[in-house]
């Protein structure tokens, strides 16, 4: 039963559809209000890669505050309070509340401006539907309009830095009650305040990620090509799959979470507040009888589910380059696709090992350490699963394997610098600590991000048909790589020696900060090469920037498959037209077949029909179906 | 019900389809009906004094929050019951396919997760309480 | 290019994309109010003995309520029964019918019931002065028959104006009926009927006062979960009726003209979703009318 296209178009007479075809849209229609998920995908990226480097600029500056604190900045000192307001920087020296809007922005913007739409939706949007043979999202107006939440969300977050008071100020994670009154009182909007338009910018931000979920996963069910089991999908649409679940289950707790808090802001209630709270020195009126608890409760909820979010995607990428670049099959793959799954269901309940400082008692402590250490086994298995993908491979490290082969220790670093961080014991003394930060960036910075570049560099041919520069992509992995370890490394020493994650000052004013040497150096004093690390990695990305966008147009034009891969999207043009394959596509095989044994070539593509010679007991020649 | 016969409305496979969704419609009626109904006695339920008659058969003497207790946790299982008549009848859970289903189990699931254990965590509280 | 499965139904899973694309949004959903439901949970427990209300909404007017969303759940399906059996006029008077009863509900609750929250006053009496007001409370009743403490007087502000003027030193109260009668054994429980506010006046010196509000979102947590939890789930009663009035619109009769199932699986999926925001309400009603 070819169900498809014969009953589709005998409901629709005088080929309607047909008609729709050779209807040119117009430039806004085409590049700006797209409905095809290739474009909204570029979107993504292109703004995911925006908000990324504003995202670095913020740390960039944060960084001189803790290398030199209390100094002017120099060059852009001047020039940065006529951008931020006379009260962030007068004189070019830092305040600590701008320092404060600093480390909560670079976090959101970072987190979900950044890493989130480039990873899930620009890399997603553009890639799943081509690996799985579709012509499209199941839902393309509802993919526009989730980029289009985003876009709003991203606006309105970004205007919060130029209202009175300057954007939020109270952590990424806006713990009450300080966020319940921060930016509130005489000289503040009760609208347009930082704290505000970071929660009203969220509600943007969630809704658009819900919508984009809801897409994903019905596209991965209902649009696989013939022959397109899902024990043969590449392992990136399996890691995309999950993270939709995780984004469609775990984000609606935080938007409770947020009305709520908008609440407490603006109708004056106490969703968070206890009763008998004084605020700058004064008894506030409210009406009490909440729970600051219940905030952390509802925001870790999505916030653990949200660190998968970040990771699931690279992992993906990092999958397909390893198999492709090594010239053999993912090992495997079962456990993997099993491993993402547990990591999926797991990952909704371990989220109060983030609260071991809240005061739990010993029974949902020990059940939070217990399944927090579970979930580090199939990130162990996907782990130790890529490394054996290695062994035996002809290797070739081509750009997007450079950065895909330093994926694998940095995750390592972090991953297992995250096991002390699982017992609340370890974690009453490291909790707030550099360490923490060491931890999680290690994951996301030489972990996620390198995944994203690497990502960039492989499929940058496909959607333009020309490659990104060798030279110039090496010239950026090079310093990235070694300055990333310079940044993140020290900083485990500094939080081991008790230094806290939110000084101002960078620890100058503080006694375990300056008392003892770690490896030659003061807490303090390790500021300094760090910052200087960071400055130079920033330098280090304007190859990739210019690389970027100058192979666009005069890049060294390739065929469809420069990288010899076996997935579905390299069987489409590059770049693809609108509905991408000329003739839709049926697999007739698994998405890794390289180097088999008896061929002319060291891969086989997955829609390459399967010879009488090649028919074994696990590979009959049934007929490739909708399965 | 969701793959109609591929024919106009006057041929006779499709009356006989349409005959069938008919036949559904007798049910979604009693189905209404039987929530009016239930909403009424929620309403009548909830000024029982569930704490007295409790009491009363069990020779034990409940306060009020106790006999709250017990009104709650008749309400919300009448309320159960409803929202399972709507879910399985008027939004076709019944007869729907396993997909959907394991969807929303593991919803539910993660759900009750979150409730449940943020419950265990109020109350594991040796400082406060 | 015609993106498969939008009308007919894919083979190996049964399902049309809407159909899952819906389910999907459901769960998302459930997880949302879920989040707030757990918020009610926490705030109802932790409230100390005395300060989470009972009685204060209009139960009939609610119930009323409940049955027109009920009765709208039953239109909209028998809408879609309508449209899969090629009715075209009987979907359209029953997608009027449901859209008329989403209209009203919105309406008794916008017009009527929280309008009638934003006139009624409450007093929290300070702890040390509970003794004074003795009158209006009956704490030692309560004590004697094991009933929660009163800690508030309630009714109709008569000068409004002391609210915002600090030289007025005192609230005149004109008091609901627990207040001006507090020993009265009916007034141990709620009642059915609503009972109007009498014409005993009290007057309350502001020093004796620990918070004094209307009945607003700030007044305590019970208004405050009560708003917004009634608040978000109007908002999707009127996301509701709008689609639903699309749907109704002739632009998609000529969706119904060119594929009638097409239409039939659109009314599908925001009957799915309607139906969703009346279990929802079946939850909401007893918790904050009833109990």
């Amino acid at each position: 039963m070819d169900a498809s296209a014969s009953v589709e178009i005998h409901h629709e007479p005088h080929g309607h559809d047909a008609a729709h075809e050779h209807h040119e849209l117009g430039f806004w229609r085409k590049y700006i209000f797209s409905t095809d998920h290739k474009v909204i995908g570029i979107q993504y990226g292109l703004c995911g890669m925006v908000f990324l480097f504003f995202g670095f600029c913020l740390m960039m500056m944060m960084r001189w505050q803790l290398a030199y604190p209390g100094q002017a900045m120099p060059v852009i000192g001047k020039w940065l309070p006529h951008i931020f307001g006379a009260e962030s920087m007068p004189d070019g020296k830092m305040t600590p509340n701008f320092y404060n809007s600093l480390g909560a922005m670079h976090g959101t913007i970072m987190i979900f401006l950044g890493v989130v739409p480039l990873a899930f939706a620009a890399f997603g949007n553009f890639v799943v539907p081509l690996q799985i043979g579709a012509p499209d999202m199941t839902f393309p107006k509802v993919n526009a309009a989730s980029f289009w939440a985003f876009a709003v969300g991203g606006v309105v977050m970004s205007m919060s830095f130029f209202v009175p008071g300057g954007a939020a100020k109270g952590g990424w994670t806006s713990y009450v009650p300080l966020a319940a009154f921060d930016d509130t009182g005489p000289g503040r909007n009760p609208v347009f305040n930082g704290q505000t338009l970071w929660l009203i910018g969220f509600i943007f931000l969630i809704t658009s990620s819900l919508l984009g979920a809801v897409n994903f996963i019905t596209t991965i069910i209902q649009l696989r090509a013939k022959g397109l089991t899902w024990m043969r999908l590449p392992f990136f649409v399996w890691a995309q799959f999950v993270t939709a679940f995780l984004l469609l289950l775990a984000f609606p707790p935080l938007e409770a979470a947020i009305i709520m808090q908008l609440m407490d802001r603006l109708a004056h209630t106490s969703f968070f507040l206890p009763a008998g709270l004084v605020v700058n020195g004064a008894p506030v009126s409210i009406s009490g009888g909440g729970n600051p608890l219940l905030w952390q409760h509802l925001f870790w909820f999505l916030g653990h589910p949200e660190v998968y979010v970040l990771i699931l995607p690279a992992f993906g990428i990092v999958a397909e380059i390893l198999a492709n670049n090594s010239r053999k099959p993912l090992w495997g793959y079962k456990s993997l696709v099993f491993s993402v799954l547990v990591i999926g269901f797991l990952s909704f309940i371990v989220w109060a090992h983030h609260m071991w400082l809240t005061g739990m008692g010993s029974a949902v402590s020990a059940f939070f350490q217990t399944t927090t250490l579970l979930i580090s086994i199939p990130s162990v298995i996907i782990l130790s699963a890529f490394f054996i993908s290695l062994w035996g491979g002809s290797i070739r490290f081509t750009v997007p394997m450079l950065f895909a082969t330093a994926f694998l220790p940095m995750f390592g670093i972090g991953g297992l610098t995250g096991i002390p961080l699982a017992f609340n014991s370890a974690d009453l003394y490291l909790h707030d600590t550099y360490y923490v930060i060491a931890h999680f960036h290690y994951i996301v910075a030489p972990g996620t991000i390198f995944g994203l570049f690497a990502g960039i560099y492989h499929w940058f041919p496909k959607a333009t048909g020309r490659k990104m520069n060798d030279f110039w992509g090496k010239v950026h992995f090079w310093p990235t790589l070694v300055c990333m370890n310079v940044i993140f490394l020290p900083m485990f020493l500094q939080g081991m020696a008790g230094m806290h994650r939110r000084w101002y000052d960078g620890g100058q004013g503080w006694g375990v900060a300056n008392e003892h040497t770690i490896w030659g150096l003061t807490g303090f004093q390790w500021n300094h090469p760090i910052s200087w690390a960071a400055w130079i990695m920033g330098l280090a990305q304007i190859p990739f920037i210019i690389n970027f966008f100058w192979c666009i147009k005069h890049g060294e034009k390739v065929n469809d498959n420069p990288w010899e891969a076996t997935t579905l999207e390299w069987t489409a043009p590059s770049p693809p037209p609108h509905g991408n394959f000329v003739q839709t596509p049926v697999a007739y095989r698994g998405p890794y077949e390289y180097s088999l044994p008896g061929r002319e070539r060291d891969f086989t593509m997955q829609s390459e029909p399967v010879e009488p010679a090649e028919r074994t007991r696990r590979k009959p020649a049934a007929e490739p179906v909708l399965a | 019900m969701n793959n109609p016969p591929d024919v106009t409305q006057d041929s006779k496979e499709y009356e006989e389809y349409a005959h069938g969704v008919q036949k559904h419609v007798r049910g979604y009626l009693i189905v209404g009906a039987t929530l009016l109904a239930f909403t009424m006695i929620t309403v009548a339920l909830s000024y029982v004094d569930f704490g007295a008659i409790l009491s009363s058969l069990f020779h034990t003497n409940l306060t009020s929050t106790q006999g709250r207790k017990a009104n709650i946790a008749v309400a919300v299982l009448v309320a159960t019951f409803k929202a399972g008549l709507v879910g399985a009848i008027f939004m076709h859970l019944a007869a729907e396919k396993r997909l959907i289903y394991r969807i929303l189990i593991f919803t539910g699931f993660f759900v009750l997760g979150l409730f449940w254990l943020t419950l265990l965590a109020w109350y594991d509280f040796p400082i406060f309480r | 290019m015609e993106i498969p499965y939008t009308v007919s139904t894919r083979p190996d899973t049964g399902l049309w994309n809407a159909k899952i694309g819906i389910w999907l949004f459901l769960a998302s959903e459930v997880m949302l109010f879920g989040g707030l439901f757990s918020a009610y949970i926490f705030l109802r427990i932790d409230a100390a003995p005395g300060m989470w209300p009972h009685g204060v909404l209009n139960v009939p007017v609610g119930t009323f309520n409940t049955c027109v969303l009920i009765m709208s759940s039953v239109t909209v399906v028998l809408a879609w029964a309508a449209l899969k059996m090629r009715r075209y006029r009987a979907y359209w008077w029953y997608m009027l019918a449901t859209i008329s009863c989403g209209i009203i509900f919105l309406v008794v609750k916008l017009a009527y019931e929280w309008p009638q929250k934003y006139d009624h006053f409450g007093i929290y009496i300070k702890s040390e002065a509970l003794g004074k007001y003795e009158q209006y409370l009956g704490n030692a009743y309560a004590a004697e028959k094991e009933l929660p403490p009163r800690l508030e007087i309630t009714g109709h502000l008569h000068n409004p104006a002391a609210l915002t003027d600090p030289n007025i030193k005192e609230y005149e109260v004109a008091l609901d009926p627990l207040n001006a009668d507090p020993t009265n054994p009916s007034m141990d429980r709620p009642h059915f009927l609503p009972l109007t506010v009498t014409h005993k006046i009290a007057t309350i010196e502001k020093a004796d006062v620990e918070r004094a509000t209307m009945f607003l979102p700030t007044h305590n947590a019970y208004f405050a979960s009560y708003f917004t939890i009634t608040g978000l789930h109007g908002l999707h009663v009127l996301a509701g009726v709008i689609v639903f009035i699309y749907m109704w619109l002739p632009v998609s009769k000529k969706v119904y003209q060119r594929n009638p199932e097409h239409l039939a699986n659109r009314v599908e999926v925001s009957g799915l979703f309607w139906h969703f925001v009346d279990l929802i309400w079946i939850f909401v009603f007893p918790l904050f009318y009833l109990l």
